[in-house]
């Protein structure tokens, strides 16, 4: 039973200083499972991806990744055990060429470590599989520009791409569409839905269209709590929700 | 791809032949110099460029890497160990490499300032480590050795400076051509990636203190190459080359010559030696000459020397370099008035201040003068004001150039 579910956060606390900003939350995200977090702005939601992926500690309870407990580890450890993430604000490599960021991506996963003796030119494996990544990202053609000079949208998509490039099983996205277009939404969730094939994903989302096209089940952050975790349906239903969140969301 | 290694192929050309036209004691001891400085910088900015990391102790590896040298041809003289002279600075390269482990770990734990500040701190415990082991450092007068071993590979003597100069051209090719190499690996990259992005990094996987560690050691390892050569070089090593001066002169150099650029530290090194050299021997002011040569630098060409010609390079591309040359040789002008002003105040009072007669004539280009009468101090700020009234129209007008060729090559694409 346990191992189906892929990651499992117990009672999780997170205070900064007096203020408690993440109060108890539990979740069970199953394996395979596409799972949308929502809840008003500053709930804290990315505080909780934050927890997951070891940039801050945890003040009180655990989490646990393929039933092994990874609270404490560093964030590093826990991308090798196959958890990844992305940024709600773009963190990319912004010197390099896009073609570098997803190659600095993809190294440790490719087994490289710290090797100072490959030169990457002839890593032929390794360069083949940046230039797929890139082309599922459609970039090819923009390949060797610096992800300084690149669109808006474009360095989100990357920063999705360099989330998932070293193959990670759970994959943590914090609002991968936040300030795109329409279209530019849509293309976004096609590369969701194709990255996370196979996968667990987690994605904190405000547009509602794509949570509701996305996601297998909802759960509803506030206020450093999930008042409820369902299917799209019955969170579409929930009272509790409604006066929480949605309604909140239709009157606006 | 020619072009590509064409570079390769033309410095070690360059490196026979120009003992042969320069073949004066002076040009072969400076030339010298400048191949090791290259190979200190060059380390330098493996951990500046490369990695994000200000040390301002970086000269604690070199002269680790001098004094183990230095012994280790003692202990071959006296037939304690058998190392021929060729493979000496790999000594000095494996000690330079040892003691940054030893000293790396902790200090590469954070970067930015707090690493900065624990360089600084290397620098005073080795300085003290140099009066507490006085049978290691030697003391003040420091460890001096003979380089004309009994064994060596080539057979060559090394008892002219011309021979060390070869032996030092070859390991500059060498450890240049590692230190490119190295760029180009996993680690290099990465390196790259922590200093761009420290807080992105661990996110794929990469323990960032390792990666600065590691690069660090990688650093120590060619800076002890350096300081090796220079202990064959002049058979001596005492702890200026350890301390903090030292670390400073590689900080300049490499600042000057760009971190932004590999080839940077290469112009840095060079030029920073040759100035230093010639304007030790001329005036008392040198290093003042070279304090404010890096403080324009700093101010008005953060990526040095490199970063300057690299933003040409696509000016240069679009065949419009001609069109600057006139507004920069009129800045060049310019700038020369204002300098001479500033060298002649700088010198008055060095003469008036640091000289054993103040009171006697003191002499500039040729011209005999008295310090402490008005004209010269009349002359300089004319000269001063007079060259500051033309730059500025001049740099103006280069930039309404640069804005007009930007525009050029726009609408040319
Ligand atoms: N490092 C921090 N120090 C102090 N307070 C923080 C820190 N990070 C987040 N917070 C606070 O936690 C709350 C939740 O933030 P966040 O997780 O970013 O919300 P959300 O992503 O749901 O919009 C906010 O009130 C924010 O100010
Ligand atoms: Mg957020």
């Amino acid at each position: 039973m346990t191992n189906k579910i892929a990651l499992n956060l117990v009672d999780v606390e997170k205070r900064f200083g007096e203020t408690e900003i993440i109060r108890g939350v539990n979740l069970a995200v199953k394996r395979g499972e596409r799972h949308a977090v929502i809840g008003p702005n500053g709930a804290g939601k990315s505080t909780v991806f934050n927890l997951i992926s070891g940039y801050y500690p945890l003040t009180g309870g655990k989490i646990e990744l393929n039933s092994q407990e990874i609270n404490g580890l560093e964030p590093f450890q826990i991308n090798r055990l196959g958890l990844c993430r992305s940024f709600q604000v773009t963190n990319l490599f912004a010197k390099m060429s896009v073609f570098e960021n997803v190659r600095c991506a993809l190294l440790w996963s490719e087994g490289y470590k710290y090797s100072f003796w490959h030169l990457m030119v002839r890593q032929k494996k390794l360069n083949k599989k940046a230039e797929e990544i890139i082309e599922q990202l459609n970039m090819s053609h923009r390949s060797k520009i610096p992800v300084g000079e690149l669109s808006y949208a474009e360095q989100r998509t990357l920063e999705i791409g360099i989330t998932v490039a070293g193959g990670a099983d759970v994959i943590l996205l914090d609002e991968p569409t936040a300030g795109m277009s329409k279209s530019e939404t849509e293309q976004a969730v096609e590369l969701m839905k194709f990255v996370s094939e196979g996968k667990t994903l987690i994605v904190v989302e405000h547009d509602m269209g794509v949570v509701f096209d996305l996601a297998d089940r909802i759960s509803v952050l506030v206020y450093g709590k999930i008042i409820a975790t369902d299917t799209p349906d019955n969170i579409r239903n929930n009272k509790a929700v409604q006066e929480a969140y949605l309604g909140e969301e239709e009157e606006v | 791809m020619v072009k590509r290694y064409s570079v390769w192929i033309a410095a070690p050309v360059l490196l026979i032949v120009l003992p042969q036209i320069f073949d004066s004691g002076f040009a072969i001891t400076m030339m010298s110099e400048m191949c090791i400085a290259i190979i200190f910088a060059l380390s330098y900015n493996m951990l500046l460029g490369q990695g994000g990391m200000l040390s301002f102790g970086h000269a604690v590896f070199y002269g680790f890497g001098g004094f183990i040298s230095i012994h280790a041809i003692n202990l071959v003289t006296d037939d304690i160990i058998v190392i021929p002279l060729e493979l000496i600075p790999l000594v000095g390269g494996i000690a330079g490499f040892f003691f940054a482990i030893l000293l790396g770990y902790i200090s590469t734990k954070k970067a930015g300032t707090t690493f900065a500040l624990i360089s600084l701190g290397l620098v005073e415990l080795v300085v003290a480590c140099v009066l507490l082991f006085p049978s290691f450092f030697g003391g003040e007068e420091g460890v001096s050795g003979d380089r004309m071993l009994d064994y060596s590979i080539t057979g060559i003597g090394f008892g002219k400076g011309v021979e060390v100069f070869y032996l030092i051209a070859f390991w500059l090719m060498v450890a240049t051509a590692l230190m490119y190499l190295q760029t180009q690996t996993p680690l290099g990259r990465m390196a790259n990636a922590v200093r761009d992005n420290p807080e992105r990094t661990p996110f794929v996987g990469y323990n960032i203190h390792l990666v600065r560690f590691f690069q660090f050691a990688l650093s120590g390892f060619f800076a002890g190459i350096a300081g090796g050569l220079l202990a064959i070089n002049y058979e001596i090593v005492n702890s200026e080359m350890i301390g903090a001066l030292a670390s400073g002169h590689v900080l300049l150099m490499t600042y000057i010559g760009g971190v932004g650029h590999f080839f940077g530290p290469i112009l840095g090194a060079v030029l920073y030696t040759f100035l230093h050299l010639t304007l030790v021997n001329i005036t008392m002011a040198g290093q003042l000459y070279l304090g404010v040569l890096f403080i324009i630098i700093i101010l008005w060409a953060p990526n040095g020397m490199a970063g300057i010609l690299m933003v040409h390079q696509p000016v240069w591309r679009a065949g419009l370099f001609k069109e600057l040359l006139p507004t920069y040789l009129m800045a060049l002008g310019a700038g020369l008035v204002t300098f001479f002003g500033a060298l002649i105040l700088v010198e008055v009072n060095y003469h008036l201040s640091l000289s054993i007669e103040p009171d006697k004539p003191m002499q500039l280009f040729g011209v005999e003068f008295l310090a402490n009468s008005w004209p010269p101090w009349l002359f300089s700020i004319a000269l001063m004001a007079a060259g500051y009234f033309m730059l500025r129209p001049i740099i103006r007008k280069i930039g309404l150039k640069w804005d007009e060729l930007t525009q050029v090559m726009q609408g040319g694409k």
